[in-house]
């Protein structure tokens, strides 16, 4: 008889006698019921891929978008007076109700309107949820860039134009990289919410880490062990996360050793 | 060399420069002066279009630099400028600094302008700096090394913002040492300056700037010892 039948047995024996169970033998019993029986760790397992996919999946889509519009905004506003572009000027005007409307709005909602009105009657449940995050994020990403471009002394871009560059790689040499730094801590922490703020795919019925943990207590009236679980696991990666962006913050700092 | 012709600058309601017509000559060395708010360093800034006039034309060599056809970037290229807080790029070493636009307006080979580079820190005694960053350098460093930057484009005239005003006193020198050497081998100059000293020594020409306008101007030597306007000799009073 192996460790978790012994518990079990033990377990169950004492229920019948209606006994006092021993905390720790609740606690095992708990945890096997939880994760172990049936291999339920595999579904934990699961749907943290599920997790990650959609994390990933709209990071990539979301910087995608936050740097376009951080673009479009930045060299409109950067015009000469008096020189400004029309075409310009409209896609500024798109750029703004986008970030208006996403930032304005509950993910929850964007997420319900996406996926019951919008793509109604989808199969694909999974690519609306990695749409809808990557669009909500392209929003925020957006408003962190222009904000870490901004924060770049405007003498750099100034001095660059004096030497004779044009605006493009005076941007692109001189003032991305400098905003990069600016913008990464926020960043960090834009992938770090989004992340976490995944747990809401739930509501359209995918079944992410937090999916898993309320189907298993449905399953086995087990709160306690499936949710403190699955908290760890969204704060551990939350930790390995804070410190790789850490070790690549200090990279990017090199330049300001003295 | 370059002509200035009814320049007027306001931003929004406030009038910054009102209809100044100026003419800089090739080899002179024209040191701008007056209390600050009157306008000197938006004069200045307007020479290279870092500010868009209001009003008036603006024509370097016979091109007319204010005409919006006119492609900015070259007429730049022609026009070194050095900053009072220096704008180095904080992300580059100093040869990068100083290579980074010959080579990207293709002006030099990298190798070329690693030369011209080396050359020119030798000249300001700082090649051994070449590997460094900005934030490893002091304030008369730094402003060495920017106006270092400014030459490697060979430009023709060099215009200078205030360049010793974020300096450590102590450090000023150093920075007016260089620019007396670049008024020596006959560069164009226009310097806005508190340095009344620097003004005497090195100016061929002062100009007086008050309230947007050109209030007075003569030789250096003259100006100081018979300022006409009483704007001016309060303004000298005060600052001698």
């Amino acid at each position: 008889m192996g460790f978790w039948e012994s518990i079990e047995a033990t377990f169950t024996a004492l229920r019948t006698a209606q006994e006092a169970i021993p905390f720790h033998i609740q606690m095992l019993h708990d945890f096997y019921q939880s994760f172990v029986e049936g291999d339920r760790w595999l579904l934990y397992l699961k749907g943290l891929g599920t997790t990650f996919q959609i994390t990933i999946a709209a990071l990539i889509l979301g910087v995608i978008l936050g740097i376009l519009v951080a673009v479009v905004r930045t060299s409109h506003d950067q015009q000469r007076v008096g020189r400004r572009n029309p075409v310009l000027g409209f896609f500024n005007v798109i750029c703004k109700i986008y970030t208006t409307v996403i930032r304005g709005t509950p993910m929850m909602v964007q997420l319900l309107i996406m996926y019951f009105v919008i793509f109604a009657g989808t199969r694909n449940t999974l690519g609306v949820a990695m749409l809808t995050f990557g669009i909500n994020s392209g929003a925020y990403v957006a408003e962190i860039i222009r904000g870490g471009i901004m924060s770049v002394d405007p003498g750099q871009m100034e001095a660059g134009r004096s030497l004779g560059l044009s605006y493009v790689p005076v941007m692109k040499e001189i003032v991305i990289p400098q905003a990069i730094k600016n913008i990464l801590p926020a960043l960090g922490n834009e992938l770090i919410t989004l992340f976490k703020e995944t747990s809401i795919v739930t509501v359209i019925g995918l079944v992410d880490l937090t999916k898993v943990a309320i189907q298993i207590q449905a399953r086995t009236y087990q709160a306690l062990m499936p949710f403190f679980g699955i908290a760890l696991v969204y704060l551990v990666v939350v930790m390995v996360l804070t410190w790789l962006l850490g070790i690549f913050e200090r990279r990017l700092r090199q330049s300001d050793k003295r | 060399m370059i002509s200035v012709e009814h320049l007027s600058k306001s931003f929004g309601d406030h009038l910054v420069l009102d209809d100044i017509s100026e003419t800089i000559q090739e080899g002179e060395k024209v040191v701008i002066i007056g209390p600050s708010g009157s306008g000197k360093s938006t004069f200045l800034r307007c020479l290279n279009l870092l500010e868009t006039p209001t009003k008036g034309t603006i024509t370097f060599e016979g091109t007319p630099i204010t005409d919006p056809k006119t492609n900015i970037d070259l007429i730049r290229r022609q026009m070194g400028m050095v900053f009072q807080h220096f704008n180095l790029f904080p992300n580059m070493t100093i040869r990068k600094n100083i290579t980074l636009a010959p080579v990207r307006t293709k002006l030099m080979s990298q190798a070329e302008a690693d030369d011209t580079a080396t050359a020119l820190l030798k000249r300001v005694g700082l090649e051994e700096k070449a590997d460094s960053y900005p934030a490893q350098l002091s304030g008369g460093q730094k402003q060495r090394i920017a106006i270092v930057r400014a030459l490697a484009m060979k430009p023709k005239v060099m215009l200078f913002d205030e360049p010793t005003s974020a300096l450590d006193p102590e450090m000023v020198g150093e920075v007016l040492e260089v620019m007396k050497q670049l008024a020596d081998e006959g560069m164009t100059m226009v310097v806005v300056t508190h340095e009344m000293g620097f003004a005497r020594e090195v100016g061929s020409r002062v100009l007086f700037m008050d309230g947007g306008r050109i209030l007075e101007q003569n030789d250096p030597h003259a100006f100081f010892a018979n300022p006409k306007e009483p704007r001016t000799i309060e303004f000298l009073s005060k600052v001698l």
